[in-house]
């Protein structure tokens, strides 16, 4: 099955002015290949500033000026230009961002659900996908300064969820959430998944992702280490790479073994 | 609601005490100008051809020999009453000359602070938004030559080219020279104001669409931008920029009564137009403490007025400010 996301060889590196009319080159994500099949969840895990976001930018093209981006996208075998990702963008392809800074502060929360859209048929649905994260009509009418973390996090989410996504881009979307609240936005990604979409779900929380995820592709420094399925990585046999085993052994259920040496910087 | 009033009745205290101040520091330095009132407004020649009594009675009506202290103190508890006084070269009660005076540049100074203000911002966020590209070079070109230029400098250009040279539009004054009072067209007022007010505007943009750039520049930059952008919206600029740089541009635009008034002074004086900025003029150089007094008091008001209606508009506007009184 062709994958609806392929990503390869994709490096994004910034420059940066230096002293003078010197330039720095600083490589954020080096040779990163991934791939999300139709009806699979494939989450990313990997440590604080190991190009996550970056990664999800990159599919967006909503990267900063100064970055360069090399290497392929293809979303549905096709390249995904900045030009060909402005069709999907929002619709097919939608993105949850990692921070409620991504809320427009001068917007009330219903608009920038419904971005912008006023016929009855977007409010209803806007008012259908808050209800399904627990948020109450009201909540429409409060801007973002008014909403708790938690909140915040459930309307970017609604945002994504509005459409029908053929993929969805989740960067980091659980911090903040009660554990139920995480598991059922998780879960709803599963549904989703289910129903023929591809899911990118990036996050810190290994335990959370095993309970939905298909793979774990895990990163490190700009850098894919690993790449496993779910079930061998439950199983404790599957992972090969030193980091993947540090992260397995420190979940609850492995006994919180802390990882020994130079590991210890790779966790957060 | 109680709030806000609170919030109005502190501004406007502190008002009361800065106007005090103000006054207080205009008769001062106009106590300490080298000007001789009489040499002046009289003349040397004039001056020597009078009897001693007849000088002693005009260095009265000058105020010569009164001390500094009475002669403030005076004007002051006269002002509190609602009293400014004479003008002492317009022989007319102060209020009655700034009342004229204004009705003339309040014309001038309401369609500059209009037009810079929607151009500046216009221009501002058309830059913002293209920074580094050519729309974003010709506006701060545009902006840094205008900044540097004198506007007096820039009067005399306009003039000489619209006037002179094209012929199209009057030299000066704010009616046609000669015409009598009632017979002054509406028209013929407006084109008497277009070169000053253009004067005023085209100075008064630059500022405003340099700051307005910047703060664009500076919204263009935000998350919330990026996930517009990711979730494929079009209208951008219109839905999220705009919203998010109306509050310091209305606070811009509201500061920028102060510099449009003092930029009236100058132009006024080169377009030789009858305005409250070419009265302050002859009330400096001629001495005129009650008027040169009356008009010091009336501006600071005026710019203090606009910067209260900025902060209360800003508590209209803003959400965080509006909901958050709301819930205290
Ligand atoms: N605009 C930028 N200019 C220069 N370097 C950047 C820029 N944005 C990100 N980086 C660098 O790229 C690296 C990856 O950043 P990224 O935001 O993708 O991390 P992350 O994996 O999402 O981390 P976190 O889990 O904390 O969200 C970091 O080391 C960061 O310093
Ligand atoms: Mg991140």
């Amino acid at each position: 099955m062709e994958p609806i996301l392929n990503v390869a060889h994709l490096s994004v590196t910034f420059s940066r002015y230096g002293r003078g009319f010197s330039r720095t080159k600083l490589s954020a994500i080096e040779d990163l290949s991934l791939t999300v099949d139709p009806g699979q969840v494939a989450a990313v895990v990997g440590s604080s500033g190991s190009g996550k976001s970056l990664l999800a930018h990159a599919i967006f093209h909503i990267l900063p000026p100064n970055s360069r981006v090399e290497g392929t996208l293809l979303y549905d075998g096709a390249p995904l230009t900045a030009h060909r990702a402005a069709e999907p963008r929002g619709r097919e392809l939608v993105l949850i961002p990692q921070g409620v800074t991504y809320l427009d502060p001068m917007m009330k929360v219903g608009p920038q659900v419904c971005r912008g859209r006023r016929d009855p048929a977007v409010r209803a649905r806007c008012r259908e996908v808050l209800k399904r994260y627990g948020l109450g009509p009201d909540v429409e009418d409060l801007y973002p300064f008014q909403l708790s973390g938690g909140m915040a996090r459930r309307v970017l989410i609604a945002c994504a969820v509005m459409e029908r996504p053929r993929l969805i881009v989740a960067d980091e979307p659980t911090p903040g959430l009660d554990a139920r609240t995480a598991q059922r936005v998780v879960g709803h990604f599963r549904e989703l998944a289910d129903r023929g979409a591809g899911v990118l779900l990036i996050t810190h929380d290994l335990p959370l992702a095993l309970s939905v995820a298909d793979k774990i592709v895990v990163m490190h420094a700009g850098q894919t280490v690993d790449e496993i399925s779910a079930d061998q990585l439950q199983s404790g046999y599957g992972p090969s790479h030193p980091y993947t085993r540090a992260l397995w052994r420190a979940m609850p259920q492995n006994g919180f073994a802390p990882p020994s040496g130079d590991l210890e910087e790779w966790l957060t | 609601m109680g709030h806000r009033l609170r919030f109005t009745a502190r501004k406007l205290a502190r008002m009361v005490l800065l106007l005090l101040g103000v006054s207080l520091t205009a008769f001062l330095l106009m106590n300490a100008s080298p000007l001789d009132p009489l040499q002046t407004n009289v003349g040397q020649a004039a001056l020597g051809a009078m009897s001693p009594e007849q000088i002693a009675r005009l260095e009265e009506y000058w105020g010569v020999n009164t001390p500094a202290a009475e002669r403030y103190l005076r004007w002051l508890g006269d002002a509190l009453r609602g009293d400014f006084g004479i003008s002492l070269l317009y022989r007319q009660p102060v209020l009655e000359v700034i009342g004229q005076r204004l009705s003339n540049s309040l014309w001038l100074m309401a369609s500059a602070w209009v037009l810079s203000g929607a151009l500046g911002l216009a221009l501002g966020v058309l830059a913002g938004t293209r920074r580094g590209r050519w729309p974003d070079r010709l506006v701060r070109g545009y902006c840094l030559v205008i900044s540097s230029t004198p506007s007096f400098w820039l009067a005399l250009l306009l003039l000489m080219v619209f006037s002179v040279w094209l012929g199209i539009l009057p030299i000066g004054l704010a009616v046609p020279i000669g015409a009598e009072h009632a017979g002054v067209t509406l028209l013929q007022r407006l084109r008497h104001a277009i070169l000053p007010a253009l004067t005023l505007s085209v100075t008064g943009v630059a500022n405003i669409a340099l700051h307005t750039r910047e703060k664009t520049a500076d919204v263009m930059e935000r998350d919330y931008i990026l996930f517009a952008r990711a979730r494929g919206e079009t209208a951008i600029v219109r839905r999220h920029v705009l919203r998010n740089v109306a509050l310091p541009a209305l606070t811009l635009q509201f500061a920028s009564i102060g510099e449009i008034a003092g930029g009236s002074v100058l132009v006024e004086q080169v377009f030789s137009y009858p305005g409250l900025g070419q009265a302050a003029v002859s009330a400096g150089l001629g001495s005129d403490m009650p008027l040169l007094l009356g008009i010091t008091v009336v501006t600071a008001a005026m710019v203090f007025g606009g910067n209260l209606a900025a902060d209360l508009l800003y508590g209209v506007i803003d959400p965080r400010i509006r909901r958050g009184a709301a819930g205290t």
